[in-house]
């Protein structure tokens, strides 16, 4: 019984939740719900990704109208990967965000705040579930307008310009998608993806498939913040409460990468994305954002905003993957989407602990803060070092494949491009670990303590599973294999 | 125990070491207690798994598969046993040194400094018995990063300066060359296991195989091969015992280790000299022997005198390995253990200096020696290994890679080892010459000096009698390095 509803269930239970949490008193009762629902869904979705493990894939029909005309939940390995980074990071999440939201939230607020926290969750979670372009949309906002609700709850006042530049800007890509959208549908008159993706093979010289096409790229674009539609995201990050910036940090951009790999190879083909050149787009685009964000990040005196461009640049090397177009290039950017999850979702929470404690990111404020939080700081180095791709960390695995693709196809300078932004990651990470351990403190504040239990077990939860997945691979790259299969993808050759 | 046990404990008991320090923080003589017995525990270990290692049956490990056909694998084979035989030795003898400079000196966050200098040991022990080149670039990387910390030890502008370029410098290289070189040799071979006679043979295209080389020639930092040698003498900010330990022995021998393995495991000795692949390379060798003896010359504090020496020094294995014949790789392989044991000998001479007498310019030095006989007597047997003169261990070293060069007809070559060995006389030679006949610039007379603690004097004592003992008997290292010359 909860085997056939799997799918719908992990998109339904949150969404009831919701609006529970927010009748609930305000105090502990609303974030203990949240851990509860998130956790169920973390559970749900290991479920599910065991399911189609194997290759094979779950369709489910929504109130039992068979496709294409009612929505269909097509779920294969890359969804269940997807859904499993989402409720696994939400779920590592709320036990992180009890002490840094009776911080950082008012306590009438707190209701509101998990209810919204769960639509977001919702959102995101039904985009990586859902098999249907038009249901994928009202996700996508439902998840959007989330945010900037949570991004606008910042402490700081500047959390609410923050919120309104993302909200513009998020407003702007969901109508370059919803125009899209209309566009496929006016030529096909489907929604559903399978069936898209075979009606749209015929009309592939189509004008207005292709117009469809730029329209929905640019439009996921802005939500991955790809270079150089990518401005919004440092002040959405920086403001943003400490449990958000990890949450989305770790998962948003992730899900707007699927997106993107979903709406290119499963409703178009990667047939589509030679002809059109594409793919050359996608590594010019993925090359610059490396090199803009990564030289960004280093003139830049902030954990919180150093790790924003970072994660610019980690999203431009996963569209970096895409535009390879291979077997490789792709398990690149899948296997990518997980570790990076791992490795930001760690260094924000760092980020939070120290905000939490000195109530600020910038360095003028946390010089050698490192040596009085020691654990804090060891989690910032190891999950650095992982950003950076040392060998032994998640990091350097998809940093490999990455590598391993452009060299498979001789682009040399690709290749010099993916080292070089991991030289300067090296360089800003290092900023950080100097100011934190070996910089002597400017001001004379008084002694912080070590950021307490409930914040550091999730963190290093985390660090942990960036050297676990650094050693052991059998779960990410296998995935990540049966994925690009069933994406249609096949290996590069001359 | 099996070998297999062995060898796995003697990689993880400096870990162990290193956890065992940081808790016993509050108690300094137990924690030195403990780094001492993970000394002896890890010398004992590997001198066990030396006797038992015969070379004909090579065993390995392996440890987990990170990537589809990628294993970490540790595995022994001669030339990783003598390294390590090297590196656990001297390990001991610094810990004794330390303990007495440390204190002496009084040096602050001195946990973080025996926590992070048993972690760098463990790295080193780790790159003696990597099983492929994936292996060895993990423990590669460890040993850069665990040594950060040691560099910018004094936590002072200068120090901070120092480590960045330190840190720079190495994850540069290795991540911008090394790796690069690391996945095109996966792209062509398939593999990155060390086979006897090389993995790329038939493989790669002759016409490559040159550029290849440099990039690991070059991407490999930690051997300072001109110009990615500046990183050495930046390190000497840091407290002496690491400059003696870490950058004489373990750090930058890692480097040269790791060239002398990537040449004949990865190329083969046979593929280089049939593909050219050394052809211009050598000159980079040769160029950075003679231009970092010259710039020695010029070097009046004591500490980056020791520093371009070793660049120079580094670069004669690095040729032994370039010029990838059976006697110019064992001279190479010699002249790891030989140089470890003179260059330590020197650093622990000029710490000891610095203890006693404060003082770090040679020019201040005059008439020094009398007050610190020891100190300078050790100098001066130092000195006369890094010569290459007998009767000590230096020699052999240099004579198996003059012979290389005869062999092969590097008569150019040959002439700078020569040149080299003179420009050593002039920079080494006048330190101790002045410290027992000179005066003191000033005129005075030093007996307000006393010897340094005798913790250092031990250890100093040991090291030039090894030099002395290992011109007679030369033959663990020797048997050692004649396995890797291809008689296997």
């Amino acid at each position: 019984m909860i085997e056939q509803n799997l799918c719908l269930l992990l998109v339904v239970i949150p969404l009831i939740a919701a609006p529970v949490t927010a009748m609930l008193p305000a105090g502990r009762t609303p974030w203990f719900f949240t851990l509860t629902i998130t956790w169920l869904c973390f559970v749900l979705s290991i479920w599910q990704l065991t399911i189609v493990l194997d290759g094979s894939t779950i369709s489910y029909e929504l109130g039992g109208w068979a496709p294409p005309w009612g929505i269909e939940y097509h779920i294969d390995a890359l969804n269940a990967f997807v859904t499993l980074i989402v409720s696994g990071i939400a779920a590592i999440t709320l036990p992180y965000a009890l002490r840094t939201v009776e911080n950082e939230i008012q306590r009438r607020d707190t209701s509101l705040f998990y209810a919204v926290f769960l639509l977001c969750f919702v959102g995101l979670l039904g985009i990586a579930q859902t098999g249907d372009v038009f249901n994928l949309f009202v996700f996508l906002e439902i998840s959007s307008l989330s945010s900037y609700v949570l991004i606008g709850m910042g402490q700081r006042r500047r959390a609410l310009t923050a919120a309104y530049q993302y909200l513009i800007m998020g407003s702007i890509g969901a109508t370059f998608l919803l125009i899209g959208i209309g566009l496929i549908y006016a030529e096909t008159g489907t929604l559903n993806m399978q069936d898209l993706h075979q009606r749209l093979q015929p009309i592939l010289d189509h004008r207005t498939v292709h117009t469809g096409f730029i329209f929905l790229v640019v439009g996921i674009a802005l939500k991955l913040a790809l270079f150089p539609l990518h401005l919004w995201l440092p002040n959405a990050y920086k403001y943003a409460p400490s449990a958000i910036s990890v949450f989305l940090s770790a998962t948003a951009t992730k899900v707007a990468v699927y997106v993107m790999l979903r709406i290119v190879f499963t409703v178009f083909s990667i047939d589509f994305l030679k002809i059109t050149s594409t793919e050359f787009i996608f590594l010019m685009l993925g090359a610059f954002g490396v090199l803009v964000a990564s030289t960004g990040a280093i003139f830049h005196y902030d954990i919180k905003r150093i790790l924003a461009y970072s994660s610019i640049a980690q999203v431009s090397y996963m569209v970096l993957g895409m535009g390879f177009a291979s077997t490789l290039g792709v398990t690149a950017t899948v296997v990518h989407m997980f570790n990076h999850a791992l490795m930001k979702g760690a260094l924000f929470m760092a980020a939070g602990a120290i905000v939490l404690r000195i109530g600020s990111s910038k360095f003028e404020n946390i010089y050698g803060i490192g040596r009085q939080m020691p654990w804090t700081f060891a989690a910032i180095f190891i999950a650095g070092l992982s950003l950076i791709g040392i060998p032994g960390t998640a990091g350097f695995i998809s940093k490999w494949y990455f590598m391993l693709a452009a060299l498979e196809q001789q682009a040399w300078l690709i290749a010099l491009v993916i080292l070089f932004g991991s030289l300067l990651s090296v360089v800003y990470m290092w900023k950080i670990f100097e100011a934190l351990f070996f910089h002597r403190p400017t001001n004379t504040s008084p002694p912080v303590s070590e950021a307490p239990l409930s914040l550091l077990l999730p963190m290093w939860t985390l660090v942990l599973a960036n050297i676990y997945f650094g050693i052991n691979t059998d779960l990410t790259v296998s995935v990540a294999e049966t994925a690009v299969r069933l994406l249609g993808i096949t290996a590069y050759h001359e | 125990m099996s070998d297999q046990h062995l060898l796995l404990l003697s990689i993880l008991t400096p870990f162990a070491g290193a956890i065992g320090i940081v808790l016993l923080r509050q108690r300094p003589n137990l924690r030195e207690a403990v780094t001492l017995l993970s000394a002896t525990l890890v010398c004992i270990i590997v001198v066990t798994i030396f006797m038992r290692f015969d070379n004909a049956g090579l065993m390995a490990v392996d440890i987990a598969e990170p990537l589809p056909g990628l294993k970490i694998r540790f595995e022994i084979e001669s030339l990783g046993m003598l390294f390590a035989l090297v590196a656990s030795m001297l390990w001991l003898i610094t810990s004794i040194y330390a303990i007495g400079y440390m204190r002496q000196h009084k040096e602050k966050n001195q946990t973080r400094f025996y926590a992070m200098f048993a972690i760098a040991i463990g790295s080193t022990l780790g790159i003696a018995f990597a099983g492929n080149l994936i292996t060895l670039f993990l423990w590669y990387e460890l040993l850069t990063i665990s040594t950060y910390p040691l560099v910018a030890h004094a936590g002072n502008k200068k120090a901070r300066h120092g480590a960045r370029t330190y840190l720079g410098i190495l994850l540069g290289t290795s991540i911008g060359l090394l790796l690069l070189a690391i996945l095109i040799t996966y792209n062509v071979a398939g593999t990155l296991d060390f086979q006897q006679g090389g993995i790329l043979a038939g493989k790669l295209d002759p016409a490559w195989s040159g550029l290849l080389y440099a990039l690991f020639i070059f991407g490999i930092g930690k051997a300072a091969v001109m110009p990615f040698h500046r990183w050495l003498p930046a390190a000497m900010v840091a407290p002496t015992p690491v400059s003696a330990l870490l950058h004489a022995v373990a750090v930058v021998k890692a480097g040269v280790f790791t060239v002398l393995k990537v040449t004949i495991y990865i190329f083969g000795t046979d593929f280089i000299t049939s593909s050219g692949a050394n052809d211009w390379l050598i000159w980079f060798a040769g160029a950075t022997i003679l231009l970092a003896s010259l710039i020695a010359m010029i070097q009046d504090n004591l500490k980056m005198r020791l520093a371009y020496s070793t660049i120079s020094q580094l670069s004669y294995i690095v040729l032994g390995a370039l010029l990838a014949t059976n006697t110019s790789l064992l001279g190479a392989a010699l002249h790891i253990s030989m140089h470890a044991f003179a260059k330590i000998t020197l650093f622990f001479a000029a710490g000891a200096i610095l203890v006693a007498a404060h003082k770090t310019d040679i020019s201040d030095m005059g008439g020094l020696g009398r007050a610190m006989p020891i100190t300078f007597g050790a100098f001066l047997i130092g000195s006369l290994s890094i010569i290459g003169l007998p009767p000590f261990g230096g020699m052999w070293s240099k004579w198996y890679l003059g012979m290389g060069m005869v062999e092969t007809g590097q008569w150019l070559l040959l002439s700078v080892l020569l040149a080299s060995s003179l420009l050593n006389i002039a920079y080494l030679l006048p330190i101790p010459a002045r410290a027992f006949f000179g005066k003191a610039p000033d005129g005075t007379t030093h007996h307000r000096i006393k010897e340094a603690p005798p913790s250092c004097l031990v250890a100093m004592t040991i090291t030039s009698l090894a030099c002395v003992l290992l011109f007679f008997y030369p033959d663990p290292f020797y048997e050692l390095a004649m396995d890797i010359g291809g008689t296997k």
